[in-house]
Formats: C-alpha cells, structure tokens, sequence
C-alpha cells in the first residue's frame, strides 16, 4: 500500500475573533486511503466543519500539514470535491437536472455527456422521472438525494460531506443511510461524512474518527469492523454497540 | 385535474364581485336620486368618452406615457445601481445610507421644484414617476443580490468558479425575485406619481383633463378619468406580473 488518499498531520486552526483566539482544531492527524467512507464525529463546536472546510481548500490552515492525493491517486482540487451540505440549497429557479449540472456548468464540461450523466446520477440516488420537476415539488429526503447527483456531476474523487442528513426526520434519515451505503458502493468514492448521530457513524463509517469540543481536539480514530453491504438489524447487534459505548464514553456522555 | 374546477371558481367570483360593486353602484345613484354632478351612474360615466372635446385617445396616450417612460427608466436605473453597488462594496457603503436618506423625503413635494427646473409636460411628469419609483425598485434590488447562501458560495469556491459565474448563476438570478416585489410596488406608485405631476402643471393628460372638468362640475368626466388612469396602472401591473410568470418559477415568488 502506498501513500495513503488524505493524510493530515498535525492540523491546527484558530479563529480570531476581537483578539481573542478560538481554537477550532487543536490537532488533527489522521489518514483516509481511496474509497473509505469515513466518519467524523462530535458535538457542536468541534470543529468538525471546520475540517471539512479545511479538506476543501476554502480555509488556510495555521500549522500542520494537508495532502489530497497522491501519485497513484491524483487530485485536482478544483474538479475533484463534491460537497454536499445540511440543507440540500438546490436553486428554486432550475428544474432538478439543471440543479444537479451546476458544477458541470462552472467547470466547463461538455453539456451533452454531462446531461446524460445527470440523468443516470439521478436514477442512481433514486430520483428517476423527477428531472423536470423543480425543487419545491421535491420532499427533503428527495432534494437532498438530488443534492448527491449534484456533489457527483463532475465526477470527483472526494465526497465532503456536512451532516447531509441532519435536517431529516429519524425515519427518512435511516433509509438515506441505506441509500448513502448503496450510492457509496456503486460510485466507489472516498467520502468524508461529519454527523453528530452516533449510531449514523457507526453504521456508515469503515472508520470513525471522534472529535471531542472545549478544547477541540481529536479523540480516537478507529476501524468500524462490520461487513458491507450493512444492514439496520446490525445496529442491534453487540459489536455495533461496542463501537457506539465507545464513542458515548469518549464524548463524556456515559 | 382536481384543481382546475376551484381555480375556475375562483376567478368567477373575482369576476362578480367586480360586476357586483358596478351594480351597487348604479343601484346607489338610481335609487338614492342622486346628482348628476355629486355622482354619475356607471351608464353617464362611460358616456362622457362620446364628448369629442376632451380627446380621451391623446390624453390617455400622453398619461400613460409618463407612467411607462418614468417606470421603464425607474426599472433600468434601479437595477442599474443595485448592480453596481454589489459589484463595488464601497459604492454601496457610501451611496446606500444616502438613498436610504433621500428615500424619506415624500417625493411628491418635489413637484414644485420639477416644475421650477424643467417646466412642465411630459418629460417632467416622467421624472415626477421615476422619482417615485427608483427607491423600491433599487433597495429590494440590492437586498436580492446580497442575499447568497453562505454554503452555495462556498460550493462555487471549491469549484474555482469565477465571480461572474456567481453573479449570471446564482446572485441575479437569486435576486430576482426580489427585483419583482420592488417593480410590482413601483407599478403602483409611477401612476400616482404621473398624476400628481399632471395636478401641479401640465397641459396635457388624464390629469390635467380632470382639472378642466372640475371646474365645469363635468363629474362624469372625472369618474371616467380615474377609471382610466386605474387601467393604464392595470396594464402595467399586468405586464410586470406576466414577466414576473415567465422568468420565476412560482416557488420563489414573493408576495
């Protein structure tokens, strides 16, 4: 194995507000190789987003080291992060399919594959027969699906993907897990998931890495064991408890 | 489709209500005996466009002239510098307060003045509604182009894209449907604002024909011009709605 997809070492952040400095990461290390799908977990304020903004170029970092790719693995960080956020922010003015090529449009593409590709993307997060309906005829569960299409128009190598699922209630957010694993599989990206559902770590990640909040720091970064394709009866099974006590006790809530 | 009946009923009832008030109307005049001069009936209002004298096709020409001309200009100069307010930070910062100023001082007592510095007829009375209309139309312009997700700007960032691409794809069209709450309000006021430059000097338009009328107690005339001058209002609001129909999708319309 070579040199690993993301490797960050020694990650340090602070924001500055009126002098005084507010650490939103104290130090980040870890290494993510092609094609996991890893967990980031905590609570509010432990600068979970912050990193993910950091992986996606838009926040210069004050220490430490950040390196997307790698021989074996190039990355062009202009065409090569999807992101996909809380709210799905589709424009309300563009039809679902215009939604999901706005990246292809900004970069460039040529539209003609790119517009076949928006459809198969959307058959593939399940939004078939939709593409000319506009957002507001959409569910939330269904925007945020086309959300997906879009963070995958241009076919980039890393997902960023920010508590996608957050704003969705409990029922729609565990058939989008499903639906996120089965996208996963069938798109094989690396993809970097910040939640702070325990149990949606834990079921979506090949890994968790848990970040504690006051001062933000990492706090364990660990293999999720669990074969794949996953399914909802393994949440009640012992191991999947393990991981889950394990991150309750890290995060001082047990 | 379920909806089609009630929408239909809909409009039937706007429709009736309209007939219904025409009706009292005449009801209100016929069975109260009232004067000709205090109020016409609907029937004595409509024939007051048989006399020749008071050229109804030229007055309502020159009218609804003003009102366009002083709307059209309303709308390009609005846009115009909510335009250029988002592209240079520090114009806004200056310019901005200072409209907000401007914007308290009741523009229809700038009549007096207009008349002062550019005599009166059309091209003032086009002024007198452009003056009228600007400041809506620029203020929700420029609050429709600041309003951008945090999180979409970021998403053109990943993707380099440049600030022209934000603005064609995302800021203006964004905004528009701010910029047709500002015109639809301004569709409204440049009428009134053209009236009122045709009451303080004008010798020309629905206007200063109701003027003329009033001293001849020719009530009829003055009921028939007003109707008129509603019209032209309603045209115009007719058109911004249209446009509006056509280029915003009815989720992102606002009221």
């Amino acid at each position: 194995m070579g040199e690993p997809f993301i490797h960050l070492a020694g990650v340090r952040k602070a924001y500055r507000t009126r002098g005084d400095a507010l650490l939103a990461i104290s130090e980040a290390t870890f290494d993510v190789e092609a094609g996991e799908l890893v967990s980031l977990v905590g609570p509010s304020g432990c600068g979970k987003t912050t990193l993910l903004k950091i992986l996606a170029g838009l926040h210069p970092i004050d220490s430490g080291e950040v390196r997307i790719g790698s021989p074996a693995q190039p990355f062009d960080p202009s065409r090569d992060i999807g992101m996909v956020f809380q709210q799905p922010l589709l424009l309300k003015w563009r039809r679902v399919i215009d939604n999901v090529l706005l990246p292809a449009e900004i970069l460039g593409l040529p539209m003609t594959q790119s517009r076949a590709r928006a459809r198969d993307l959307l058959a593939l997060v399940g939004l078939k027969g939709k593409e000319e309906l506009y957002p507001y005829e959409l569910s939330g569960g269904m925007q945020q699906r086309a959300a997906i299409a879009r963070a995958l128009i241009h076919d980039p190598k890393l997902i960023l993907m920010d508590e996608p699922f957050g704003a969705l209630d409990a029922l729609t957010r565990e058939k989008m897990n499903l639906e996120l694993l089965r996208i996963w599989e069938e798109a094989k990206k690396t993809i970097l998931f910040v939640t702070h559902g325990i149990t949606e770590a834990v079921f979506l990640g090949t890994r968790v890495i848990v970040l504690t909040a006051g001062p933000a720091r990492m706090a364990d970064n660990f293999r999720v064991e669990l074969p794949h394709p996953r399914t909802l009866e393994m949440k009640t099974s012992e191991a999947f408890g393990e991981y889950t006590r394990r991150i309750y006790r890290l995060l001082g809530m047990e | 489709m379920a909806g089609h009946p009630l929408a239909l009923q809909r409009y039937a009832l706007a429709v009736l209500s309209h007939i219904g008030l025409i009706v009292a109307w005449h009801l209100f005049v016929k069975l109260g005996d009232v004067p000709k001069f205090v109020m016409p009936s609907p029937y004595e209002t409509v024939r007051a466009l048989l006399v020749p004298n008071y050229r109804w096709a030229e007055n309502i020409a020159v009218t609804g002239t003003e009102i366009f001309a002083g709307y059209i200009l309303a709308v390009v100069f609005g846009i115009g510098a909510a335009l250029l307010f988002s592209w240079f930070r520090w114009l806004e910062m200056a310019v901005m307060p200072l409209l907000v100023s401007l914007n308290m001082i009741p523009k229809v007592a700038l009549g007096p003045l207009i008349i002062v510095w550019f005599k009166y007829g059309i091209g003032p009375n086009a002024l007198m509604a452009f003056a009228i209309c600007f400041f809506p139309i620029v203020l929700t312009t420029a609050r429709g182009l600041r309003e951008v997700e945090p999180d979409l700007l970021d998403l053109v960032h990943t993707l380099k894209g440049s600030r022209w691409q934000l603005f064609t794809k995302i800021q203006l069209p964004g905004a528009l449907p701010y910029v047709f709450s500002g015109m639809k309000v301004a569709a409204i006021l440049a009428v009134a604002g053209a009236i009122v430059g045709e009451f303080l000097g004008s010798d020309r338009g629905l206007g200063y024909l109701m003027l003329q009328v009033q001293v001849t107690l020719d009530t009829a005339a003055m009921f028939m011009a007003v109707i008129l001058i509603t019209l032209i209002g309603v045209v115009l609001y007719g058109i911004v709605l249209a446009l509006e129909r056509m280029l915003v999708p009815r989720d992102a319309r606002i009221a």
